[in-house]
């Protein structure tokens, strides 16, 4: 079941208004997620992941892109995000429980910078989408 | 058991002191019956739930709202037993109410995102990671009497 009509508007137009800076909170959603939830910091044994660290920033980007790359096919999330799926299920190997986590701490990261926006409505539609997000990147797990 | 460092204790406390537990409240049980409509099924007796507009105005979620974040703010005063605090409470919520406590997990989270959205900048990650810690913990203290 595709994501509702209302919310990919909803997801749609937030996504227009973050233009550019996608990546900016990505990393901070990243660096929250290793904060507050340390077990997730297991995959991450390669990286600097002290704050401000570049290669934070660098694999916030590419999960920005991946998030942008879902937003363009909110239709069809399955079938875009099955690359990624594959990756995370077969060659990195996350506990798809993690994908969770980091969603959350990327809506705590899009309301404390857009408090105004932040509707009860828009944090549902938003709560949705990334939970579509996280199905479609679990689906090749077995 | 909730392991706070000092400063998290310090940074939990501090940002408390500012939160108006009346709004904050409401919010926060508001957000959840929007986000998680599921949840809703407590609340047969509290009226027109129909749409966010409905949820988030409604005078029952509100007071309820306060009622709730109260009992959590009992919490915050005793991080070193939580699991007593709430022995009574969590009695309730399994013999009467009937509650799954995940619906605890989600509403801490829910509280977590009211809090970012009040306090903005200030809550760093930091503050996050030690509130993330007392909202697991009061949700596992309210969860252990359940049978």
């Amino acid at each position: 079941m595709a994501l509702a009509a209302a919310d990919q508007a909803a997801v749609r137009a937030l996504w227009r208004k973050l233009n550019n800076n996608v990546g900016v909170y990505t990393t901070e959603a990243l660096e929250r997620t290793f904060l507050a939830f340390p077990s997730t910091k297991t995959y991450f044994a390669h990286l600097d992941l002290r704050p401000g660290s570049a290669q934070v920033k660098a694999h916030g980007q590419k999960v920005a892109d991946a998030l942008s790359l879902a937003v363009a096919h909110l239709d069809d999330l399955p079938r875009a995000l099955a690359p990624l799926s594959d990756l995370h299920a077969h060659q990195l190997r996350v506990n798809p429980a993690n994908f969770e986590l980091l969603g959350h701490c990327l809506l705590v990261t899009l309301a404390r910078h857009y408090p105004g926006d932040f509707s009860p409505a828009l944090q549902a539609s938003l709560d949705r989408f990334l939970r579509h997000v996280t199905s479609a990147l679990a689906s090749s797990y077995r | 058991m909730v392991h706070l460092t000092a400063d998290e204790k310090n940074a939990v406390t501090g940002l408390w002191s500012k939160v108006k537990v009346d709004d904050v409240g409401g919010e926060a049980l508001g957000r959840l019956l929007v986000v998680y409509p599921w949840t809703q099924r407590f609340f047969d007796s509290f009226g027109d739930l129909s749409n966010a507009d409905a949820v988030m105005g409604n005078a029952k979620v509100k007071a309820h709202g306060k009622k709730v974040l109260d009992a959590f703010a009992e919490g915050l005063k005793n991080v070193d037993n939580l699991k007593g605090t709430f022995a009574k409470l969590s009695e309730l919520h399994c013999d009467k109410l009937h509650v799954d406590p995940e619906n605890f997990r989600l509403l801490g989270n829910v509280l977590v995102v009211v809090l970012a959205r009040h306090f903005g900048k200030e809550f760093t990650p930091q503050v996050q990671g030690a509130f993330q810690k007392l909202t697991l913990g009061v949700a596992t203290a309210l969860a252990h009497k359940y049978h």
